[in-house]
């Protein structure tokens, strides 16, 4: 089989087993809905307790993010996210875990070229990139909304 | 003319190996034929990469234990790890004082160490010895995730292996220790350099697509110089995994020849890979290592294997160049070991 380098990586890919795509789809659905039912349990919970919206709202993401940590922690995360996939990925547990998992790793570095510079290798693009999407959204959605009212204020 | 085998004018035997091995390693079907395992993979140790330095220094204390040499008896070392800077060998090996040599091959590194030591017992040195190492723990903080990052691997991802071996070598038939198990010591009769191949792959969860055509290579150079896949027991590649292990043999039969009979790969022997996260097998230069120094070894010593062919095969990826858009190249290298009879 003297093939070219973009024949062989054809064939590499064709032959290559497939990540069992409907299997994993049905799994992060399930569960990722399980865990937003979840959240949204804690949610009325919280409202029922007497908070205000915005504050259970606050209190439920940062209760998902405790969860997602102490199961990063204790090691028991990695197992659970291997069958879920973007279930546990994509709402907040996901980014919890990307953070705790570097920091933990990068603990016996110290604190600082350790955990301090490390802890975002993961989560980071996510921020940067997250972060610059919301500002460049505020801004064009500000233009809009002062296009609509006939200029800038 | 390039890429021939070397054959060695001067016998060269390989007194002893042994292995170091993690608790994966240590629950699948050659667990117990590693000389000793840590059912923490930390081998006492408080860092992953001080782990693994700890397995490197075990397998050759181990394995000059089993030789019956002392450390200052040996004329130099050729160690190799997974981690940067080779920290994994440099610290590991401090201890013996031995003159050092530092390798990087990927997963090839225990066959690399292997063709250097026997070159260099063959060319005046009377003793040398070849250590390789890779630890789960190290190597995926290195390369990959976070040890507790909740992914999902494909299904032709490789599991890199936690696991140390050592060889020591001589050029003396009578330095070789032989009990009456002992029915043949292995003998290094030609070695292969690898060529660095690189066919277009750009998967870092398929290493066994990006290193196969190298080990298809290696092993067509030997075949064409003269020997024939059926001449061999076992024809021991590590670590193709089980994709690159059915490339390789399609790579062959492609040039008239096969080598499905008497193909094994030392990734695929290390675990019991169906339905557990291995997926596509064993990886990472500790694996081939602790596989040939425990397990294809024992088997020439016994009698039992009488010729091995053994190819180490490396993925010669670095996540930057990955991230750069860039190809993982492959390489494998080569050494026909022959069981000699003892008397």
């Amino acid at each position: 089989m003297n093939t070219d380098g973009k024949t062989y990586k054809k064939y590499a890919a064709a032959r290559a087993k497939k990540s069992p795509l409907l299997k994993n789809c049905a799994m992060a659905f399930v569960s990722g809905g399980a865990i937003c039912a979840a959240g949204h349990g804690l949610r009325r919970l919280f409202t029922y307790a007497g908070l205000s919206d915005d504050n259970a709202g606050m209190l439920t993401s940062s209760a998902l993010i405790l969860i997602a940590v102490l199961l990063t922690g204790f090691g028991v995360f990695d197992s659970i996210a291997k069958h879920t996939g973007a279930g546990t990925l994509v709402p907040i547990t996901g980014f919890a875990n990307a953070v705790a998992s570097s920091a933990i790793d990068s603990r016996t570095e110290g604190l600082v070229p350790g955990v301090g510079a490390k802890i975002f290798t993961v989560a980071g693009p996510v921020l940067v990139w997250g972060i610059s999407a919301g500002a460049a959204y505020g801004i064009a959605y500000y233009l809009v909304c002062a296009a609509a009212k006939g200029g800038v204020s | 003319m390039t890429g021939l085998p070397i054959r060695l004018e001067k016998s060269v035997y390989i007194a002893s190996s042994a292995s170091a091995a993690g608790k994966n390693e240590k629950e699948g079907p050659l667990g117990d034929s590693f000389d000793l395992t840590s059912d923490d993979d930390r081998f006492g140790q408080d860092t992953w990469e001080k782990s693994e330095s700890e397995m490197q220094r075990i397998a050759l204390d181990a394995a000059l234990g089993k030789a019956g040499f002392d450390p200052s008896s040996l004329d130099a070392v050729f160690a190799g790890d997974l981690l940067n800077q080779c920290v994994a060998s440099n610290y590991g090996l401090l201890s013996f004082g031995i003159p050092f040599f530092g390798l990087y091959g990927a997963c090839s590194t225990a066959a690399e160490g292997l063709i250097l030591a026997s070159l260099l017992c063959g060319a005046g040195a009377k003793r040398c010895a070849a250590v390789t190492s890779s630890h789960f723990c190290s190597a995926e903080r290195q390369f990959r995730f976070p040890l507790e990052y909740g992914g999902q691997r494909t299904p032709t991802a490789q599991w890199t292996v936690t696991a140390a071996g050592a060889f020591v070598l001589t050029d003396d038939r009578e330095d070789v220790r032989c009990d009456a198990s002992v029915k043949a010591i292995p003998r290094i009769a030609a070695v292969m350099p690898g060529i660095v191949t690189d066919r277009g792959i750009d998967d870092l969860s398929n290493m066994g697509a990006a290193m196969a055509p190298a080990a298809a290579d290696t092993l067509t150079r030997y075949f064409s110089a003269g020997a024939d896949p059926g001449e061999f027991d076992l024809i021991v590649t590590g670590d193709l995994g089980r994709e690159g292990s059915a490339i390789l043999c399609d790579l062959i039969a492609s040039t008239g020849r096969d080598i499905r009979r008497n193909h094994v790969d030392c990734g695929l022997l290390i675990y019991d890979c169906d339905g557990t996260d291995r997926h596509a097998g064993g990886s990472g230069c500790g694996c081939s290592a602790a596989v040939m120094a425990s397990n294809i070894l024992s088997n020439v010593r016994a009698g039992v294997l009488k010729r091995v062919l053994f190819v180490g095969t490396g993925a010669l990826m670095s996540p930057l160049t990955v991230n750069q858009k860039g190809t993982i190249p492959g390489i494998a290298h080569l050494c026909d070991i022959t069981g000699e009879v003892t008397k």
